[in-house]
């Protein structure tokens, strides 16, 4: 070993290597041929295996192309194992790799067989530059920071260190324009606007009324003329109608209708929408997390990780007998953000 | 070098157009210089120096076929009213960026050949990242003279997890929309600056209509351009500081041995490209993936059960599905430690506890020196231990991000899977050290069992007073030096607290950490036999069998 | 021989035997009952029901009470309808096999008449929702609006294409891929078990024949992209990649850097 032992620093030898090999080094074992170096028909047939590789991925190279414009995009095919599949894609995924295939084990059968198979020695030098090219290298970085001049020039060494550090700002700023600062979007939804509080069905958009909910009935909906997505990703909500005796307290049983209760559909711990309602226990279950939440006890978490209640959204019908919001949530639904506050 | 062949052959017209090429190139390039440091390269042989070529080359795949994606994809959240041929989608409502996806699957000929040779080499590209890291840790190839290099492996690692998020989410299904809504719940758990991140990566409010185009420029040209650089040069390293191999006759510190870049390396390395691209394409035309038109459009109301993301983002599901739920509020501000742990601090930690390691373990040894030959994991098995504990602790998230496939397929409660996983991240990684530890030093002891001993027959011989004893055959030379050839450390000693003086020694609490540490690592090592040992071990017993056998006294 | 004596070791044999006993007891009282009260019954409907009761009362009274008012054995299931009876019975997961968990589909333990029967008792005693017509869950309805509903209220348990999913503690929404048509306009209208109902008002019969037309059109249509792992994600392609796939490049870096003979 040529690098030894490396001791410095005051505790004893930094380096608690146990230098020594018990055995000698027997040196490299000796080439032994291969049948190919020594039968020249294995040698040959290697040599008509590989070429044979070769041609079938011309082959198939033609294949995909004949494939690519004779197959229609819309046929589909039956393979044993696969399923009923696109008989083009299947084709031509087939035919360009089998060719890419071909080209890869030939040259690797070429090398394995053909070539030259003896290994060749190589030497290492330390990473470390010599003793001389170090003091060279330093004597000319000494040479150039005294050309600079910097030594006797203070001034200029501490403006460009200020430049430097703050240059780097202008791009940064230069960011500001991504996006409008939050303000208070995120605590609010569209219904609490006083004209989005219809009631409407998430998907065909027509007004509910309670007629319209049996026992143990859950519809998504969401409120009237929503425009954006990012109105439906918080003012999503499902309606569910509990037996009015299950529903835990008067209190949320009076922020439904008659058993109807609004809660928000989108999970409070990382926004998901919710949907996985059991009706003999009232439990909704995030698909993403499974934060279980009790719909007849204010969307109490009774398992997983949030950490909220799952918001409820207080209904009453109006003069038409359909269902309307009272007014928005009472506080903001979604994922938690660092200005939310316990409100 | 070269081959006996006929001497005086003239050179053929291929030969004299290559010199002419070679000419042109070094009057401007100086390139043959360049040619013979490395034409004759040598690189040492062995199965698992390829899997960092697997990454590589998938990496290649995605570019090209990343190119011709981009050639047909619209990074568009604008409304559009899909009139395509797939009839189940007829009249729906869907960004282009989705109806864009569906024509190149649809549409396009070969567009979904292409699609899908780009998402499976993409899970193939970080599946190998992760056995080209397990390959580097538990050989020990990040130690000095490559902790640089095991550095710019670690940035490419998360850059290629955060790659392949952006990339599943930008055709906006359902599925990667669930995904693009929890990473923004995961950012705005950030404290202080949280909601402001959020609103300036998605122009404002979730989902919002920037957020698709700004992660296709980060997906096609920032991280791939970033990687690219990472990746060259993570390359030039190996090439400038060359390849590590594994101890073994003839297989020095100070050389290595194997085959010249050119003919063999270039034939075998070139030919695993074509595998790997051979392969991809296969499953490309066979295996269906990431089916977008049956997850449907994205819409931030709708969801589906078992919504998962692709298996490198698994590990990230399965912390926010096991943490408990837990939220700090305080002066009208929140912080949600059961989004922020899982989804940052964790993923956090762990990758810096990973980045760090060849610092703390070139600490712990001491061991300032240059190592070009590798560990053979038994032969450090704390360093082992310590992995299998990680992967372990990995693993363990990743199966519950799993936990309603698994309690579904399975027919288990998946509250049983969470509650199982919780306890399990804390009681198993423990277990899994404890036991990797003691395997290694088992296998240490077989390997020493195996110098001194021989090796084992299986032919059981009756000694003349009746005792039965199995035969042992003496093993060769070059195995002996293998198995021999490895660094043993004793443990560090802290040294006094104070010098002759009674002066307290600067730094003596650190170095009394360090000898503790260096205990832990090293104290249970087997010690390889002196050569004296051997030679008494040895010579006591029949040398000269007329079997070439070696008979031991000690039978069992 | 092997598999008959595996089959013998099967825990819920006996009772298989016994519920099988007990359905050729009913079988067998079908068969004479109508000729007891056949001066009551001039038309086919009252005879079909007087079919159900005898039926009723063999094989679910014990649990659901006499006149399906329910005891401490099974809830009440007067009122209900025809829908729910033909659900529970048609998919075989009535007469329950094991109270533990969920009532699973199994083997139907009635022909499709003698569910009919029971159906139409239990509605003869407190009314309740008609079994669909087949024109009612034919699946020809806008296919299109059929996903949307789908995905909206359907796939956040059942998953995107119907394959089902885990619910909390270790209930499941079923797998509707090979489900009846019948059966799932049914289970919408009821809300058997866990699932919610979908009413007509809130779901329109229109609407509940795109949602079947939706499953229906999907579970058939092919997998343009070839062998699709069961269809359910990203687990089954991750594991595809780290068994197979890494395996097989993993094989070919072996045998890359072996040393041939």
């Amino acid at each position: 070993m040529s690098y030894g032992i490396d001791t410095h620093g005051g505790h004893g030898t930094d380096l608690a290597q146990v230098e020594g090999d018990p055995f000698a080094d027997p040196g490299l074992p000796h080439h032994t041929p291969r049948r190919t170096d020594i039968d020249a028909r294995a040698a040959n047939r290697a040599e008509r295996q590989v070429a044979g590789l070769f041609g079938l991925s011309t082959i198939l190279t033609i294949g995909f192309i004949v494939a690519f414009v004779s197959i229609d995009k819309e046929d589909t095919m039956y393979v044993v194992g696969l399923g009923t599949i696109n008989s083009l894609n299947f084709a031509l995924g087939v035919t360009l790799g089998g060719s890419l295939l071909c080209i890869g084990f030939g040259a690797i059968h070429w090398a394995r067989k053909l070539m030259n198979a003896e290994e060749i020695v190589d030497y290492r030098h330390p990473m470390k530059s010599s003793p001389e090219d170090t003091a060279d290298a330093l004597e000319l970085a000494k040479q150039g920071v005294a050309d600079s001049a910097l030594p006797r020039r203070k001034l200029i060494w501490t403006s460009l260190i200020g430049a430097m550090a703050l240059f780097p700002l202008a791009p940064v700023i230069a960011l500001r324009d991504l996006g409008p600062l939050p303000h208070k979007k995120l605590r609010g939804t569209l219904w609490d606007k006083p004209e989005h509080r219809e009631i409407v069905h998430a998907n065909d958009e027509r007004r509910l009324k309670p007629s319209d909910f049996a026992l143990g009935t859950m519809i998504s909906a969401k409120p009237n003329d929503l425009e954006s997505l990012e109105d439906l990703a918080k003012a999503a909500i499902v309606l569910i109608k509990i037996n009015p005796q299950e529903i835990r307290s008067k209190e949320l049983a009076d922020r439904g209708y008659r058993g109807i209760l609004a809660y928000s559909k989108i999970c409070p711990h990382a926004g998901c929408p919710l949907g996985l309602y059991e009706d003999e226990t009232h439990h909704m279950l995030c698909p993403c997390h499974q934060s279980t939440f009790d719909l007849a006890d204010f969307g109490r978490v009774v398992f997983g990780p949030s950490a909220r209640n799952l918001p409820t959204l207080a209904i009453t019908v109006d003069d038409e007998g359909f269902l309307v919001a009272k007014g928005g949530f009472d506080e903001p639904v979604g994922p938690t953000f660092f200005e939310r506050g316990d409100a | 070098m070269s081959t006996p062949e006929t001497p005086a052959a003239p050179p053929s017209p291929a030969a004299k157009a290559g010199a002419g090429v070679a000419t042109y190139l070094d009057e401007r390039l100086g390139t043959n210089a360049a040619g013979k440091k490395n034409l004759r390269k040598v690189f040492p042989e062995h199965w698992s120096f390829m899997l960092g070529e697997i990454a590589l080359y998938s990496f290649i795949i995605l570019l090209a076929t990343g190119v011709y994606l981009t050639l047909f994809f619209k990074p568009s959240a604008q409304e559009v009213t899909y009139d395509g041929v797939y009839a189940p989608l007829r009249g729906a409502h869907m960004s282009e960026a989705y109806a864009s996806t569906l024509d190149i699957s649809f549409e396009v000929r070969g567009g979904l050949l292409m699609r899908q040779i780009h998402h499976w080499s993409a899970l193939i590209f970080v599946a190998a990242i992760f056995i080209h890291l397990f390959r580097i840790f538990f050989t020990g190839a990040f130690r000095k003279p490559r902790e640089l290099n095991w550095l710019i492996g670690n940035g490419l690692l998360t850059m290629a997890l955060i790659e392949g998020f952006a990339g599943y989410t930008i055709p906006d299904d359902l599925l990667s929309g669930t995904g693009l809504r929890i990473a923004e719940a995961v950012i705005l758990s950030i404290p202080v600056v949280g909601t402001y991140v959020q609103f300036f990566l998605f122009g404002g409010e979730f989902p919002g209509d920037d957020i698709i185009p700004r992660l296709f420029i980060i997906h096609v040209l920032l991280l791939p351009g970033i990687m690219l650089a990472l990746i060259t040069v993570h390359l030039m390293l190996v090439v400038v500081q060359k390849h590590t191999q594994f101890p073994g006759p003839g297989r020095t510190n100070e050389n290595v041995v194997g085959f010249p870049l050119m003919p063999v390396y270039m034939a075998k390395a070139g030919g695993f490209f074509f595998i790997v691209f051979g392969v991809c394409a296969l499953l490309g035309g066979i295996a269906q993936i990431n089916p977008i038109w049956l997850f449907g459009p994205y819409y931030p109301d709708q969801i589906s059960a078992g919504s998962q993301p692709d298996f490198y983002i698994g590990f990230l599901e399965g912390s926010l599905r096991a943490m408990p739920n837990w939220e700090t509020n305080l002066f009208g501000h929140s912080i949600s430690w059961n989004v922020l742990v899982p989804g940052l601090i964790l993923p956090g930690i762990m990758m810096t506890l990973l980045a760090v390691y060849p610092f703390i373990e070139a600490w712990v040894t001491g061991d300032k020196r240059e190592h070009h030959l590798l560990d053979r994991p038994r032969d450090v098995p704390v360093r082992t231990a310590f992995g299998a504990m990680s992967i372990a602790f990995y693993l363990l998230l990743f199966i519950n991000g799993g936990n309603d496939i698994i309690g579904l397929t399975f027919d288990i409660s998946i509250n049983n899977v969470t509650r199982f996983t919780q306890v399990a991240l804390i009681v198993v990684p423990p277990i899994v050290f404890v036991i990797t530890k003691r395997a290694c030093l088992g296998l240490q002891r077989a390997d020493l069992n195996r110098v001194l001993h021989g090796k084992e027959t299986g032919i059981i011989k009756r000694l003349p007073n009746g005792e039965f004893i199995e035969v042992h055959a003496p093993i060769s030379a070059e195995e002996r030096f293998s198995l021999m050839q490895r660094n043993t450390y004793a443990p560090l000693a802290a040294g006094p607290a104070t010098d002759e003086e009674g002066v307290p020694t600067p730094g003596h609490k650190v170095a009394k950490v360090r000898a503790k540490l260096s205990k832990f690592w090293y104290a249970d090592d087997m010690p390889k036999p002196t050569p004296e040992e051997y030679a008494e071990l040895t010579a006591g017993h029949g040398h000269g069998d007329d079997h070439g056998t070696d008979v031991e006294g000690h039978g069992h | 021989m092997k598999r008959l004596s595996a089959r013998r070791r099967h825990p819920l044999a006996g009772l298989v035997v016994l519920l099988l006993a007990l359905g050729a007891v009913g079988g067998l009282y079908s068969a004479f009952a109508p000729s007891g009260t056949a001066e009551a019954a001039d038309d086919a409907s009252s005879l079909q029901i007087q079919e159900g009761k005898g039926l009723y009362i063999t094989s679910c009274s014990s649990c659901h009470g006499l006149n399906a008012e329910g005891t401490s054995d099974g809830p009440e299931i007067a009122g209900l309808g025809a829908a729910a009876v033909d659900f529970q019975v048609g998919t075989g997961r009535m007469p329950l096999q094991s109270r533990e968990g969920q009532a699973p589909a199994k083997k139907q333990l009635f022909t499709e008449e003698e569910t009919v029967a029971i159906a139409a008792y239990v509605a003869s005693l407190a009314g309740g929702a008609p079994i669909p017509t087949a024109e009612q869950y034919a699946a020809d309805g806008d296919l299109q609006e059929g996903g949307e509903i789908f995905r909206t209220n359907c796939a956040s348990c059942h998953n995107f294409i119907g394959k089902g999913g885990a619910l909390t503690r270790g209930k499941y929404a079923p797998n509707l891929t090979g489900s009846d048509p019948k059966h799932i306009y049914e289970a919408m209208l009821t809300g058997p078990e866990s699932m919610p109902t979908f009413s007509d008002g809130v779901l329109t019969p229109e609407q509940k024949k795109d949602v079947i037309t939706y499953i229906k059109t999907i579970a058939a249509e092919p997998d343009p992209g070839g062998y699709a792992a069961g269809r359910i994600g990203p687990v089954t392609e991750g594991l595809l990649v780290w068994t197979v796939v890494i395996g097989a490049l993993i094989g070919a870096a072996v045998w890359l850097g072996a040393k041939p003979s």
